[in-house]
């Protein structure tokens, strides 16, 4: 019999220390402008809270051509902020590691995966999602493709699909089916929609519109 | 009158699925995309150990942190009445005792749920989980199947079988014994497991969860909680893929369960990727001897299949292993044996084709190397052992295409291009081999109910509980009810995936489209007769003297045959001043005429490969798939079956294997870099043929099981493919390249 603990007790120290940090020099800064009952709330069990909301940092960021300012977190990524925070949940999450494609954005029109980027990382950025892909109550011709070639089967990976679709013609990589099954390979299909997903492509490429 | 009809639809039509649009557009929710007021975040904390138990868990830092509501674990979590009740043999869907979370300390597997941290936002959440601390005192655990068979156990649920002679490939003129191996698969859908729960009081709750099966859901929390019915519901129109991991309730749902008890908040707990390996089930290890003997001639005279499967210490998972030996070929003497080894993991859980996935690559295999022993061709072996009935229950089959299947699969791939030596086929520094197998499952009809709406309007309103994780349920079902009903497709919805819905079965074991479909077709056919009755019956109708054999329902009318009156459903619905009509009906499962058939799926797989002769790279160049599933209710949909089958074939065959570090009991790659799925790139051309001869007995659409048929014997396809290409006989999957330099 022994005994097991998790062997991040270093890391944690670290990530307390920057909070403390944070903590006292927003604090400092904010001494000035904060009236005596929140300072004084400041030394009690408050003080975690309080430093929380000094954490966060401004963002403005273009989604799907509305303009959004905000104050969040800088460890919020891309993809929860997305996600959680503008009800935007056609982005997928599927491993959150940058593994899958499934939360495939396009920022200033190329494509990106929404779960490896911070989102404060997109200041000033143009982000589009799934959601903005069309920009209207009609759909998108890729889209169009994927419902015509049965392109999805549980649909989640999909939106991901798509996006990274209309970014492969456009980056030039949708010369032939194995062009596109390369260029396509970071995202992934448990499904197994992948030859319907291939001649989706394959026909939009044909129609030769911009996209 | 309006006439406005785009298209009437058919049973068959290669139809848009009806969802598409939603999927397409981002717009489908599922399980951790309901946008609740005042949701919050429960990110659950795993054991680092196999066995043992919890000695501490400091969780003072993790209430202290920013945004936390609750840190809920073994020692305050709620009672959970089911739990506190005990082991359920009688009416479990696996023997033992489920697992139980934070009911005690006690350690089961590593990665078990033992802490749910709940706060305001993901990232509060994730953090505090990260500041729990916890001392176990560790037992020595078990995880590796091979070292523990001789600890194996006979299944509570599972009897060996035999019939003629057991043991008797000993004595045939031709025979060989062989084993076989596949290693763990995790289903891994691409929507991590989530669960949204929401209580109203303290007697009813509402999950937004991923299953399968909503009405399985709700009766599992019901009986957990103890609640009534009516209070339990399960929402789960979207699913993200399952492929048979979410045919239970699992640890997700049960800690966002309690999680909303603890907080009074909708809480939200959606499992990482990594989370998913030993926590939801996986499809177990298989270690499987099979002797197999013929004349001569290569008539069978005798096989013998003996199998293990690993399971958890708490649960005995057993799956359909040793089922395809037993029928899919004319065999007098057979006899298998099936046993569990025990370990320290989760329950492994169904996956696609469970057990006859990992069988089919042992018997077809076999099949394969009796062939080259015989130096007969491997098709005209399977053709000379061609089962005219069941063997196994000695009745004959609803229907059986399995020749057909053969026949032009074979042609469509140029199988007498296949010259039968091994390694003779080479391009370059590939070398080309050309394999093939075939498949049989099960197909059966369970009871099911659907209500069925005419509306003022005349637009029709069916619906049932049933789920549609990606097969394209909810569309065929809505093109039966269209047909049925003769009218426009788009003047009918399909309403699904809620447990507050008429009765469903789980959509797993293929069985979807035959018991529900049969009762979509009939509830259709009673709302059909409903109208007809209605338009004789109409004050002052045209119709009054006619005879329902003189009607005839086309168009989303009812008329005469002459077409000279026709009543269009919403002027019939008018002229009784009747807000809509409303019929139900409960669909028998399968019934003494069917008990009188054996009802199975068939299928027959050609797969060229090329092997790198330097690397080891096995690259699959095509497939034929040829499959008998009776009636093609939707060539789209069914043709993606296909192509999942065959995707999940290649992955089993070459690459997928969760891997563990057996010091440790832990998984080692438990992500989707390190655990690989086929990718776009390793999908090649399918060809895919439907035999599509409707099924005179299981259901009235002539339909069969698709969504698992294919992959029956897919991977030794590949596997035999492998061994033509380079006289390497690989019986221990995936086949990597170290297997083969
Ligand atoms: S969720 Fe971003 S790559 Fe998987
Ligand atoms: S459609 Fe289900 S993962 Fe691609």
């Amino acid at each position: 019999m022994t005994d097991h603990q998790p062997d991040d007790n270093n890391s944690e120290g670290l990530d307390e220390s920057r909070r403390d940090f944070l903590k006292h020099s927003s604090l400092l800064t904010a001494m000035a402008l904060t009236p005596s009952t929140v300072l004084k709330a400041a030394s009690s069990q408050w003080d975690e809270r309080l430093a929380g909301a000094f954490e966060k940092i401004s963002l403005s960021l273009e989604v799907n051509g509305t303009k959004h300012s905000l104050a969040i977190e800088p460890r919020v990524t891309l993809l929860d902020l997305l996600r959680e925070q503008l009800a935007l949940t056609g982005t997928k999450k599927g491993c959150d590691y940058g593994q899958c494609g499934a939360c495939t954005v396009h920022v200033d029109g190329r494509r990106v995966l929404a779960c490896m980027s911070l989102a404060v990382m997109q200041e000033g950025r143009k982000v589009t999602t799934i959601e903005g892909l069309a920009g209207g109550d009609t759909l998108h011709p890729m889209q169009e493709a994927f419902v015509k070639h049965d392109g999805l089967q549980c649909g989640y990976c999909t939106p991901g699909q798509i996006m990274s679709a209309v970014a492969c013609i456009r980056e030039g990589h949708a010369n032939s089916a194995e062009e596109i099954q390369e260029y396509m390979s970071g995202n992934l299909c448990r499904c197994g929609a992948y030859p319907n997903i291939v001649a989706a492509i394959m026909e939009v490429k044909k129609e030769g519109k911009k996209l | 009158m309006e006439k406005a009809f785009i298209k009437k639809v058919q049973i068959g039509d290669a139809m848009d699925r009806v969802d598409a649009r939603l999927k397409v557009s981002g717009a489908a929710r599922y399980a951790a995309e309901y946008t609740l007021k005042s949701v919050v975040y429960g990110v659950l904390v795993t054991s680092t150990i196999a066995k043992g138990s919890i000695k501490e868990m400091d969780t003072r830092a993790a209430e202290k942190a920013p945004g936390v509501l609750a840190i809920i674990n073994h020692k305050n979590a709620p009672k959970v009445p089911g739990h506190q009740a005990g082991t359920d043999n009688e009416g479990s869907r696996v023997y033992g005792q489920e697992f139980r979370l934070f009911y005690d300390n006690k350690i089961y597997h590593n990665d078990q749920p033992i802490a749910l941290a709940i706060a305001s936002t993901p990232e509060q959440a994730e953090h505090a989980a990260s500041l729990i601390k916890v001392h176990y005192a560790q037992e020595k655990h078990q995880t590796n199947s091979k070292a523990n068979t001789s600890n194996a156990i006979t299944p509570a649920r599972g009897k060996d079988y035999s019939r003629g002679t057991a043991y008797a490939f000993k004595n045939a003129p031709v025979n060989l014994e062989l084993e076989y191996g596949t290693p763990i698969q995790v289903h891994n859908p691409m929507e991590p497991h989530a669960t949204t729960a929401v209580w109203e009081g303290a007697t009813k709750v509402t999950v937004y969860n991923k299953t399968q099966a909503t009405k399985l859901s709700q009766q599992e929390i019901m009986k957990a909680f103890d609640l009534k019915e009516e209070n339990v519901q399960a929402i789960s129109p979207f699913v993200g893929g399952a492929f048979g991991s979410s045919s239970r309730v699992w640890p997700q749902e049960m800690a966002a369960i309690m999680g909303a008890k603890v907080t009074g908040k909708p809480v939200k707990v959606a499992l990482k990727r990594d989370q998913v390996f030993n926590m939801v089930g996986y499809r177990p290890r298989s270690i499987q001897k099979i002797g197999i003997g013929a004349t001569a001639e290569g008539i069978l005279t005798g096989i013998t299949h003996e199998a293990f499967t690993s399971t958890s210490q708490y649960e005995q998972f057993t799956e359909r292993i040793v089922d395809p030996t037993k029928t899919l070929y004319n065999c007098p003497n057979l006899n298998t044996a099936y046993k569990l080894i025990p370990l320290d993991m989760s329950t492994p859980c169904w996956t696609r084709g469970p057990g006859e996935t990992s069988g089919s690559f042992a018997l077809e295999s076999a099949m394969d190397e009796l062939a080259y022993a015989l130096n007969i061709d491997p098709l005209a072996l399977r053709l000379k052992n061609y089962a005219p009935s069941d063997p196994e229950k000695n009745l004959p089959w609803s229907s059986n295409y399995l020749k057909e299947c053969y026949q032009m699969g074979a042609d469509r791939f140029g199988w007498n291009k296949r010259t039968p030596t091994p390694g003779s086929m080479r391009k370059d520094e590939w070398q080309v081999g050309m394999g093939m197998a075939a498949g049989i499952y099960k197909s059966e009809r369970d009871a099911a109910s659907a209500i069925a709406t005419v509306l003022a309007n005349g637009s029709v309103v069916v619906q049932s509980a049933v789920a549609d994780v990606g097969p394209g349920s909810a569309t065929i079902f809505t093109q039966i009810a269209a047909d049925v009903l003769a009218m426009d497709v788009k003047q009918v919805t399909f309403e699904w995936g809620n447990s507050k819905l008429p009765k469903a079965p789980g959509q797993f074991g293929s069985h979807t489209t035959a018991s529900v479909g049969s009762a979509i077709y009939e509830v259709c056919t009673l709302l059909k007769k409903k109208l007809q009755e209605l338009a004789i019956t109409m004050p002052n109708s045209e119709l009054a003297r006619a005879q329902q054999n003189d009607l005839v329902v086309e168009e989303g009318t009812v008329g005469l045959k002459n077409k000279q009156i026709q009543l269009s459903y919403a002027d019939i619905l008018k002229s009784h001043a009747l807000p809509q009509v409303q019929v139900s009906t409960e669909s028998k499962g399968g019934g003494p005429e069917q008990e009188k058939y054996s009802g199975k799926s068939f299928c027959a797989n050609f797969v060229e490969v090329r092997v790198h002769s330097l690397t080891g790279e096995v690259r699959v160049n095509r497939v034929v798939s040829a499959v008998d599933c009776g009636r093609v209710v939707n060539k789209k949909t069914a043709t993606s079956q296909v192509y999942g089958s065959i995707t999940w074939g290649i992955g089993i065959a070459l690459m997928e294997e969760a891997k563990l570090d057996h010091r440790y009991g832990r998984h080692l790659n438990n992500d989707l870099a390190e655990y690989h799925v086929p990718t776009c790139a390793d999908v090649p051309p399918i060809e895919v043929l439907f035999v599509d001869k409707p099924d005179p007995v299981i259901d009235p659409m002539g339909a069969k099981g698709i969504g698992e048929i294919p992959l029956v014997g897919f991977s030794a396809a590949i596997a035999n493919a492998v061994y033509h290409a380079t006289g390497k006989r690989i019986r221990e999957l995936p086949i990597t390249p170290d297997k083969l330099l």
